[in-house]
């Protein structure tokens, strides 16, 4: 497990890896809110944990088709199927380095952000703990979606459409939990709700994964 | 140790491929499979290796028994020829890569990255992957393919070797090796129309 998590870092830091696309992307759509909707401070600070949250949803599905498709074409997910790890363990591994390369910067990167984006000075902690606690889910429930579209050729908008309607607790429960943050209104139930959804993805949804991945394999 | 197949039927895509294969290799012997293209030999061996199910038949004695190598390689492009077979070597549980590198004489290459071998180079690089394993039954789909004849002499010596530590060998191939094997011709398995179909989740393929 360990040799499959090193490996899946050290290829998303090498040439061509996609390490930093995602991150890339998150700042590119949230510096182009300001210019869409307009200079005012207060409504920038009243849409900024909305903005960030979708930003980094759509930059976390940015990198998805990429999770197993390319190990499906050069055959090493056949060879992990035979492997003597659990096909679950590998995949959630597969997951906790998508989460490393992509929903850890993001979390990194979302303070820097929201200052673009005037969140109110005791919105950043809460901001941040939300993409923290919210994020691991996206990556586990991406890579469900990866295995549903493994094989299928252009399959990268057949997995936004599948993966997308299955992001919405976290997005709701994510970005509530950084809205009431940033009004200075009391958020630790939304980001318990967040947390208890995260769990559950981590602990149910690998075995969803190698179930339907298995199918798609035969 | 031996590896038993029984009454085995096949699908590939829904459709009825083989039906009816039945043999058993013991420790130490090699089976090479013959039949012309689209007779099943890649559904046959991709069952063995548990990538797929049978429709019917059962198959004893390959849990966590198989290394298979089939068409493609399974290597990263961007990694290079130490660290791609260091990863499988730990994915196996093992961690000495040297003897795979030398079977197939990869030592100078060894740091190239995979991405710019030839395809022949690949392909021994995939092959030098069997031995890092420690799996006693290897399941080979077409493994000399464009492999020059020294490297099919290198591949020939390491499945001697592998036979010889009491190893079992599968191999789907059209040259001949010059290894003692048997031989099975899968032709006469060939499914026809009237045998059953695949389960029911194959309607939907």
């Amino acid at each position: 497990m360990k040799a499959l998590l090193q490996r899946d870092l050290r290829l998303a830091l090498r040439a061509g890896g996609g390490f930093g696309l995602a991150l890339a992307f998150f700042l590119i759509v949230v510096v182009l809110v300001p210019f869409s909707v307009g200079p005012e401070t207060d409504l920038l600070s009243t849409i900024a944990p909305g903005v960030l949250w979708l930003g980094a949803l759509l930059a976390c599905l940015l990198s998805l088709d990429r999770l197993l498709a390319l190990d499906f074409e050069d055959g090493t997910l056949d060879l992990l199927v035979t492997a003597p790890l659990p096909l679950e363990a590998a995949l959630s591994v597969k997951a906790l380095a998508h989460w490393v390369t992509t929903g850890l910067p993001l979390v990194l990167a979302a303070p820097v952000l929201g200052l673009m984006l005037n969140v109110p000075g005791g919105g950043y902690f809460w901001l941040v703990i939300s993409l923290a606690l919210g994020t691991p889910a996206l990556s586990v429930i991406g890579t469900f979606g990866a295995a549903l579209t493994v094989g299928i050729k252009r399959g990268g908008l057949l997995l936004s459409l599948l993966v997308l309607p299955l992001y919405v607790p976290t997005l709701i429960f994510g970005a509530e939990a950084a809205r009431r943050g940033a009004a200075g209104l009391e958020a630790s139930t939304p980001l318990l709700l967040l947390a208890g959804i995260t769990l559950a993805c981590v602990a149910c949804m690998p075995f969803a994964s190698a179930a339907v991945l298995r199918m798609g394999l035969k | 140790m031996e590896m038993r197949v029984s009454d085995l039927s096949l699908a590939r895509g829904g459709m009825p491929v083989l039906t009816g294969v039945s043999f058993r290799v013991s420790s130490g012997a090699a089976l090479i499979l013959r039949g012309p293209n689209g007779a099943g030999k890649t559904t046959l061996l991709r069952t063995l290796a548990g990538l797929q199910a049978p429709l019917t038949g059962e198959i004893i004695g390959t849990e966590d028994q198989i290394a298979y190598a089939g068409h493609a390689d399974g290597l990263k492009a961007m990694l290079s020829v130490t660290e791609n077979l260091i990863f499988w070597a730990e994915v196996f549980g093992h961690s000495d890569i040297s003897r795979a590198l030398q079977a197939y004489a990869l030592e100078p290459l060894a740091d190239r990255l995979a991405g710019t071998l030839s395809a022949g180079q690949k392909r021994r690089l995939g092959l030098a992957r069997l031995l890092v394993t420690g799996r006693p039954i290897w399941v080979l789909d077409e493994p000399t393919v464009s492999l020059d004849t020294d490297a099919v002499m290198q591949f020939a010596d390491a499945v001697r070797a592998h036979l010889a530590g009491g190893g079992i060998a599968l191999i789907a191939t059209h040259i001949d090796l010059g290894i003692k094997a048997d031989v099975l011709d899968i032709t006469p398995f060939r499914a026809t129309s009237t045998t059953r179909a695949g389960a029911s989740d194959e309607a939907f393929l």
